[in-house]
């Protein structure tokens, strides 16, 4: 049994983070239709940013947690930052262009980004510090689930709910909403939908950088690379959970992390991705639009 | 108050208004008629903004306004309740009238209008926590005329209020727009295929055909005019 809750949990924990990134491509989708292909890429410098400024603050004496939060603040913000300049230099002058050219812009910042990382650092993978402590009070279920788990599921919870009030109840969730369902209706009521957009890259870009400090710290290493193997499991996550559909890209995060972590657990560590899209495959045949997606009638 | 000059709107190469010149006065209730196709919905979406014209003027209180993005436009007085409703689906319908005063920032304001609107159309107090979606064709064209209203517009662009809708919905929805004409002296720019009911309503009507404005007249003469009849009134 034991080792059952040890799967979920592990299951749990890479599942929030899917649904973390996820949330970024499903959010970008839902107002544009555009697949940001370069999210991995911004995921990825929010990993490199909190590298380097978690190594400046223990050069100025910062221990513990205080080096994790200052390193995650930096990378939220800096990640940002880039996910904004994204939108507006690669996918702005592309509105309205037919909708292969923005994907194709998107492919080619992701292939610039992973580049300029690698020349800007190295093409080796480079040590992270474990910047989540391990807890005491821990121990005595440190078998089932490690402090590094256990912050990774705080933070995605805390993340996810703030996100959820955010659309819900604030004036900009509503316009985020309002323009993710019919753009220029919102246009029409005095929305500035650029600002909006732009708004919706920052939040997603902050989503990813938490997502990238997170598991960097998690597994022990960075290098330019990550944020392309994370960014496809993460749209798959959000595929599968039905692409534009908010809750659905943590439901798919979710499913798509104990998958893995069963499939690990149970057959094999080697057939964890066979199964993962397997299942993938399966869900997409018997509902095409995801578990939670809505097919959307096109009106003429 | 909105004058709309010598406009030249495209889609493209496609040019879907030839030299439109309208021009509407406070208070007034004018009309726009023609066909399927010949220019009207994009009349409007050109003075919001959303297709702004190539070439010509749009004034409002001598101002231009033709270059201002559509939520400035919004700002200025100029709302619209577009062709088709255009509902946010997914949302309530108290959410919908919300979004209506999104740039209003009074909130004892924007609630007294929304009571107002709630004692205007009965029916969406009773639907007020359901999905603009899940409403009826009627109910959901109630919903567009308030989410407009909350915006608390000087000229209100309405286009084909009545498409789809029963005749006695259409008779009520025609009657609350005489109503708000008069009660706010809301200034009401009428884009409508069904003529008739139009110039009834009416102050002035302007007919419009492949894109451009072919006769301007009091409602009246229009409801008289020959060819008025024959080609719009079916009779």
């Amino acid at each position: 049994m034991d080792y059952f809750i040890e799967l979920f949990l592990g299951g749990l924990t890479r599942g929030s983070i899917y649904a973390l990134i996820a949330l970024g491509y499903t959010m970008v989708y839902g107002i544009i239709q555009l697949i940001n292909f370069a999210h991995g890429e911004i995921y990825m410098i929010g990993a490199f940013v909190a590298l380097i400024v978690a190594g400046v603050c223990t050069i100025y004496g910062f221990t513990g947690v205080s080096v994790l939060i200052i390193a995650a603040v930096a990378a939220v913000i800096y990640a940002s930052a880039y996910g904004y300049t994204l939108e507006k230099i690669a996918y702005r002058p592309l509105r309205g262009a037919p909708r292969l050219s923005p994907l194709i812009s998107a492919i080619g910042m992701s292939i610039f980004l992973q580049n300029y990382v690698l020349l800007a650092q190295t093409p080796d993978f480079l040590p992270f510090p474990s910047l989540i402590p391990d807890f005491e009070f821990m121990e005595p279920v440190a078998h089932i689930i490690g402090s590094p788990e256990l912050v990774i599921l705080i933070t995605t919870f805390v993340t996810m709910i703030l996100l959820t009030l955010l659309i819900k109840k604030t004036k900009v969730g509503k316009a985020m909403r309002a323009t993710q369902q019919d753009m220029n209706m919102a246009r029409l009521v005095g929305v500035n939908v650029d600002r909006v957009i732009s708004l919706t890259f920052v939040i997603g870009s902050a989503l990813a950088a938490i997502g990238g400090v997170l598991v960097a710290s998690y597994i022990g290493q960075v290098n330019f690379y990550i944020g392309f193997l994370a960014g496809v499991k993460a749209f798959t996550a959000a595929v599968l959970g039905g692409i534009g559909s908010i809750p659905g890209a943590v439901l798919g995060g979710l499913v798509l992390g104990w998958t893995e972590s069963f499939a690990a657990g149970y057959i094999s560590s080697d057939y964890e991705d066979v199964f993962a899209f397997g299942l993938l495959v399966l869900i997409l045949i018997l509902r095409p639009a995801g578990l939670l997606g809505k097919s959307r009638k096109q009106k003429v | 108050m909105l004058k709309i000059k010598n406009i030249q709107t495209f889609y493209g190469n496609i040019q879907a208004l030839k030299d439109v010149t309208i021009d509407i006065h406070e208070g007034e209730i004018v009309t726009l008629i023609g066909a399927n196709g010949a220019g009207k919905s994009t009349t409007l979406m050109s003075i919001c903004g959303i297709t702004p014209p190539r070439a010509g003027e749009i004034l409002l209180d001598g101002d231009p306004i033709q270059n201002l993005s559509p939520e400035k436009i919004v700002q200025r007085g100029i709302v619209q309740v577009p062709e088709g409703r255009r509902i946010f689906p997914d949302m309530t319908v108290v959410e919908n009238l919300e979004m209506g005063a999104f740039l209003r920032n009074n909130k004892p304001q924007v609630q007294q209008d929304l009571n107002y609107v709630m004692t205007l159309f009965p029916i969406l107090e009773k639907r007020r926590n359901q999905l603009g979606g899940t409403l009826s064709g009627g109910e959901q064209q109630m919903l567009a005329i308030s989410r407009a209203l909350m915006a608390r517009p000087r000229v209100l662009l309405l286009d084909e209020p009545s498409l789809g809708l029963a005749p006695l919905i259409i008779k009520q929805i025609f009657e609350i727009i005489k109503q708000i004409n008069k009660e706010s002296n809301t200034t009401i720019f009428l884009v409508e295929q069904n003529a008739n009911q139009a110039l009834k309503l009416a102050d002035r009507g302007y007919v419009m055909e492949n894109g451009r404005i072919t006769l301007v007249d009091s409602a009246d003469s229009l409801l008289a005019n020959d060819d008025v009849r024959k080609a719009y009134l079916g009779i």
